[in-house]
């Protein structure tokens, strides 16, 4: 058994682990950590497999982003999550053989596939899965997303303007009794309407 | 390689499972539901990357990368949304959300 199996079958059972963690732990907060915990393990599962970038995407876009704003929501929203807990018990059976049956059915599916199907090729076409030598793995990605996946790409751009956008859309929220400034109010304001000329009474003043 | 594909397939499928699994013991708790959701899309990722990496096909790797968006604008929009539906309700129970219903 040499290295890169030993830290394959580590990385993979911290992998399993965090993740069944993540879906049982009794605090959310925990469940992000052990999220974060996952993510990390499947990007040492990408390096382990030769693709240094999408581990890095991994963990910058995963870690830094995704996580961060799960960790922000479950902290800012004030909700008593024992009582959410508790339908846990109730689908545990249907969440079981479900989950069960799905199991076996991927492994038949995937025995299938390693047997015949196109990972029957794999032993002919790559004994090892390195990069080629004298390219890097970013500079492969680079060479062919920028060239003949280059519309997805910026389809890629559209789906994340788009759901920035809709993020701030639903979240913005005008609070009745705070004075914002309204510029274009501001510039359309004329002489008529800023200005009022009234006759005072002497030892009245005037009110609003 | 001395770690075949099977194994990294397996690996992927044991998490796509313990995912699914999640979305139906969490069924009131929306957010770990999300979560659950996170870990099936990182659970089509590695399949992705690791028929990527042994059939020597970088096009996996890029599809990998379209995941990773579309995964993050979901899960931005997916707690934009709840923000938004707890400001409402005052709980993100959502097993009673009929707010939308006529």
């Amino acid at each position: 058994m040499d290295l890169q199996a030993i830290a394959f079958y580590t990385l993979a059972t911290i992998l399993l682990a965090a993740a069944a963690l993540v879906v049982t732990a009794r605090n959310p907060v925990h469940s992000v950590l052990f999220l974060i915990l996952a993510f990390f393990s499947g990007a040492g599962l990408f390096v382990l497999l030769g693709a240094e970038f999408l581990a890095m995407l991994l963990i910058v876009v995963y870690v830094g982003a995704v996580a961060v704003l799960f960790l922000f929501v479950v902290m800012m929203l004030d909700v008593d999550f024992v009582s959410l807990r508790s339908g846990f018990a109730q689908y545990l059976p249907v969440g079981l053989v479900v989950s069960g049956v799905l199991l076996l059915e991927m492994i038949l599916v995937s025995g299938a596939v390693a047997g015949s199907g196109a990972a029957s090729k794999v032993k002919a076409v790559a004994p090892t899965g390195q990069s080629p030598p004298g390219m890097s793995n970013i500079e492969q990605i680079g060479r062919v997303l920028y060239t003949d996946y280059v519309y997805f790409f910026q389809a890629a751009g559209l789906v994340l303007l788009v759901a920035m956008i809709g993020a701030i859309v639903l979240t913005l929220r005008h609070k009745p009794g705070v004075r914002r400034q309204d510029i274009a109010d501001q510039t359309a304001r004329t002489r008529k309407t800023g200005l009022a000329i009234v006759k005072v009474v002497t030892g009245e003043g005037i009110s609003e | 390689m001395s770690v075949g594909l099977p194994a990294y397939l397996a690996v992927a499928a044991a998490l796509f499972t313990i995912g699914v699994f999640g979305i139906f013991v969490n069924r009131r708790n929306i957010i770990v539901v999300l979560m659950s959701i996170e870990l099936i899309l990182l659970a089509v990722n590695i399949n992705l990357v690791s028929f990527s990496m042994f059939l020597h096909d970088v096009v996996g790797q890029i599809f990998a990368m379209f995941v990773l968006t579309v995964a993050a604008a979901e899960a931005a929009v997916g707690l934009a949304i709840l923000v938004t539906f707890f400001r409402n309700r005052g709980d993100i129970a959502v097993d009673h959300a009929n707010m939308m219903k006529g």
